[in-house]
């Protein structure tokens, strides 16, 4: 029998990889990637909160998330095609320029 | 008359300002000739007012609130009365002649400007100490004469420090230290004094002070009597705070007259007579004042004696004149002490301006060992100080045989035999230092002549400005009577008993035999001119005599070096060691953890990502730990 | 049945997911990532939520892996993408540290009993069908608030995207790279 627990447990899982990834990816796409990792585990906590409570507000939250990881890919994005034009370059590593 | 009170009070001031405008310029003879107008209205001011107050009584002004906090209220008032007004008249008078004076005597200084700046200045704070209506005001003007005297005794200031031996007060700025420290111990002591009268009384008019006098406990009463006598004792320059005051001869010769003669150490005495009610409900203290002025009186005319120096001389005679005046205040004849402070401000700025006039002459030479037969240059100072001295010496009809024979009555009055029979004995010492210098200066052989000095007479306006103080220092005794009329209004009437007024011939007689003794031995000694004992000049007595009694050597190393000493241990120790090493400590822990942990900013986003993520599971963590709690 | 298929699509999902996070080629990631959220779509409809598996495969699968493809072909990312991890035990450290607190708190018997459902599913309707009625009604200001925040950030993206947009970065000189480097 599959428990709240279990979808819990498994989005902690997902949200930890996420995490990992968000830490240890220096090229911003791949780090945009595991941020999408990240607002997935939290969909599918919500998602299975609504369904074993009976409760439809868990889904719209995820709606919500949703829309909102969609607009960030939308600006990202679009930051992130400036931050090549301007250093040529979407490593973190590059855009070190404090000298401390 | 609310107006001649502030053209009096304020016109020094407006002359001061106007000096100090030009202070930074070369010398310009204007500002010399505003200040001494200015201070001549001021004197007529005084004049007019010492008239009024003569006729209609006493005059009280208030110039606006000053301190009001809570309940206590403390105005800008002035009150003249009886007292107020003569010390107005004396001080103004002294102070114009003195400003005239200086026209001609600091003609060659390059701070002309500066020096009558600080002049008028003084007469100022003079002025606001004499005339106020409360300790504070007082006390006021008490700093303010206490700054000015340190600004003018440290006059030249450039001059180097010297070794003992080769000046005794080492240097103009040294002194000017001294002075002002010692007037600052003693200021303390006033200033305890004004707390405690606050504290008790609840107000520091003099009025109510003076009115809640009998209603107080003696023994605080004399708790006050001694704090305010100690900052008398410092501006008088009484034992045993009295080194600064011959130290403070290394100021401008008018200063010497204007401040250290004539008025300001005047102030401790005037503090007394101000506090009379005080001081006669505390007969105990009064009487060590009587007593401690005494001992003052021979002890600086004892040092007088052998001195070489011609201001110093008079210095010391000046602090004897001082321990008079004590006696006689201490003795309850306040108004003899005033009477003798007014005689003696006349006749000691005319010596002092008379020593001035031969120190022009010599060149700043002070040594009368190296002088003497002066009075063919200069006849007109000869006259001058031959009249101050015999002033001085108390011989009749001079004013200081009427104001010194007073407080000898007084002495005898009292029963007081012993303070008597020493007053008398330094009558005649007065007599013999002052026509020792009189002799060694202006009489007998021209010992400057191989030293190569050409002496002359100084110019005219200024013997002319002198002549104010010759006169009065001749006529003021005439108008004892009058005077003791004039302020026995304000101050305690002082009765000689019977006894006393049997002995008064006597008693007269028996003073100016001794003041003509010393006057003829000092004739017979130094006359004809100046024959050196070598066995007198080794003597112990005469050596410790020159050396002041070793006093200043002994502070030095009493007070001075232990001090020093002891700022060295908490400089080096305490304030290196401790303050500024927990200081500088709490600075490098600050750097060292501020660079060790600059090395988080490494604007590198990835870090900063880890930071984050090691918060998250902090919190996280923190987040189990207290779920677990419950 | 359906405990085989919560385990084989929850192994399915940490495992690509893993490989996003751990692959070194770009496309190996995103196309991983693709699969893993279409599976997360599958757990969806086991939950029973249909509508928010379907906008799940539409939008994240759809729209937002192609944005993420259209923008790969900005960025030269067809050779391995090289990271220097100066300490790869610390990412592990903090991962695995996160992931054992989250499991241990999620392991923990922490479902409320008296949890009133403040939007039940209407009786009788559809997944999709509950999920109108309360997204028209109740959430119906939030709705209109993120399809303004959509159209603002479509703006943005094109503005932001468009810019200098006939400067072709991939199709320059490596020479001429550096200058732009230091305009920076």
């Amino acid at each position: 029998m599959i428990t709240l627990n279990h979808y819990l447990i498994l989005s902690g899982l997902l949200f930890a990889i996420g995490l990992v990834g968000v830490v240890r990816r220096k090229n911003l796409l791949m780090l945009f990637f595991a941020t999408e990792i990240m607002l997935n585990a939290a969909n599918l906590a919500f998602a299975a909160t609504s369904s074993y409570y009976h409760d439809l507000t868990g889904q719209m939250f995820a709606f919500f998330i949703i829309a909102v990881a969609a607009s960030e890919v939308a600006v990202g994005l679009g930051l992130l095609i400036l931050l090549y034009k301007k250093y040529g370059s979407i490593n973190l590593d590059d855009f070190t320029i404090m000298k401390g | 008359m609310e107006n001649y009170v502030y053209i009096a009070l304020f016109a020094p001031l407006a002359g001061s300002l106007f000096a100090a405008l030009f202070s930074q310029r070369p010398k310009a003879l204007v500002t010399g000739v505003v200040t001494s107008t200015l201070l001549f209205i001021s004197f007529v001011a005084s004049v007019i007012l010492l008239n009024h107050v003569h006729h209609e009584g006493a005059v009280h002004v208030t110039l606006m609130d000053w301190i009001s906090a809570g309940d206590m209220s403390i105005p800008f008032g002035f009150n003249i009365d009886q007292v107020t007004a003569v010390m107005m008249t004396v001080v103004t008078l002294v102070s114009t002649v003195v400003h005239v004076y200086s026209n001609g005597y600091m003609d060659h200084d390059k701070s002309f400007n500066r020096f009558f700046s600080y002049l008028s200045a003084f007469v100022f704070s003079m002025m606001v100490l004499v005339m106020s209506d409360n300790f504070l005001g007082l006390f006021i003007g008490w700093e303010g004469v206490g700054v000015c005297s340190w600004l003018l005794i440290g006059f030249w200031y450039h001059k180097a420090d010297v070794t003992r031996d080769v000046n005794p007060s080492i240097s103009p700025s040294w002194a000017a230290n001294e002075a002002f420290i010692m007037n600052r111990i003693a200021d303390l002591g006033m200033l305890v004094g004004i707390f405690l009268i606050y504290w008790n009384i609840g107000s520091l008019q003099y009025a109510d002070v003076f009115a809640a006098v009998p209603s107080m406990n003696h023994g605080m009463l004399v708790t006050i009597g001694i704090f305010l006598f100690i900052g008398a004792m410092g501006k008088s320059a009484q034992f045993p705070l009295h080194t600064w005051l011959a130290d403070a001869m290394e100021g401008p010769t008018p200063v010497s007259a204007l401040i250290h003669a004539a008025t300001m150490v005047t102030a401790g005495v005037y503090l007394v007579i101000r506090a009379n009610p005080l001081y006669s409900a505390i007969p105990e203290v009064s009487y060590f004042i009587a007593v401690l002025g005494t001992f003052v009186a021979i002890f600086a005319a004892s040092m007088a004696l052998v001195n070489r120096d011609l201001k110093r001389i008079i210095a010391y005679s000046t602090l004897s004149q001082l321990g008079y005046m004590f006696a006689a205040a201490g003795l309850g004849a306040y108004w003899v002490a005033l009477f003798h402070l007014a005689a003696h401000a006349f006749f000691k700025a005319l010596l002092f301006l008379g020593a001035g006039n031969v120190m022009h002459a010599m060149d700043d030479e002070l040594d009368i060992f190296k002088m003497g037969g002066l009075k063919k240059a200069m006849r007109w100072t000869y006259l001058y100080m031959g009249l101050a001295s015999l002033a001085l010496a108390g011989i009749w009809p001079l004013a200081g045989f009427f104001s010194k024979d007073t407080i000898l009555e007084a002495a005898f009055n009292e029963h007081t035999y012993g303070i008597w029979l020493v007053l008398w004995f330094t009558a005649g010492l007065t007599a013999f230092y002052s026509f020792r210098q009189v002799f060694l200066t202006f009489a007998g052989d021209e010992r400057y002549k191989p030293l190569g000095f050409h002496p002359h007479e100084v110019q005219k306006y200024v013997l002319w400005a002198l002549s104010p103080l010759a006169i009065l220092a001749v006529i003021f005794g005439w108008f004892k009577e009058p005077f003791m009329e004039f302020v026995t209004q304000f101050l305690p009437a002082y009765e000689m008993s019977e006894h006393t007024e049997h002995n008064v011939v006597i008693l007269t007689v028996v003073t100016t035999a001794i003041a003509l003794g010393g006057i003829i031995f000092a004739w017979m000694r130094y006359y004809k001119g100046l024959k050196r004992d070598e066995k007198v000049e080794q003597s112990l007595p005469y050596r410790i005599l020159l050396n002041q009694y070793y006093i200043p050597i002994l502070y030095e190393r009493v007070f001075s070096k232990p001090y020093a000493a002891l700022s060295k241990v908490f400089w080096e120790d305490v304030d290196q060691q401790v303050v500024d090493a927990t200081v500088d400590g709490i600075a490098s822990v600050i750097q060292e953890s501020g660079d060790s942990s600059r090395k988080i900013q490494t604007g590198n986003l990835s870090d900063y990502l880890k930071l984050m993520s090691g918060g998250a599971l902090v919190l996280v963590a923190l987040v189990l730990f207290a779920a677990m709690q419950n | 049945m359906i405990t085989f298929a919560f385990y084989l699509f929850a192994v399915l999902i940490t495992g690509l997911f893993l490989v996003t996070v751990m692959s070194k080629n770009v496309l190996y990631a995103m196309t991983s990532l693709a699969a893993g959220m279409v599976l997360i779509s599958g757990l969806f409809f086991i939950l029973g939520a249909d509508f928010l598996g379907v906008v799940q495969l539409i939008v994240y699968v759809g729209a937002v892996m192609a944005v993420y493809a259209f923008a790969m072909m900005f960025f030269d990312l067809s050779r391995d993408v090289e990271e220097r991890h100066d300490k790869p035990w610390l990412i592990f450290l903090l991962g695995g540290g996160i992931a054992l607190t989250l499991v241990v708190m999620f392991a923990a018997p922490i479902m409320g009993e008296a949890v009133h459902a403040l939007y039940p599913p209407v009786a009788g309707a559809t997944n999709p069908q509950a999920v109108g009625l309360v997204l028209f009604t109740k959430y119906l200001l939030p709705f209109e608030v993120a399809s303004v925040m959509l159209l603002v950030a479509m703006i943005a993206g094109i503005i932001l995207a468009g810019k200098k947009m006939e400067i072709s970065l991939s199709a320059m000189d490596e020479d001429i790279l550096p200058d732009t480097k230091e305009n920076a």
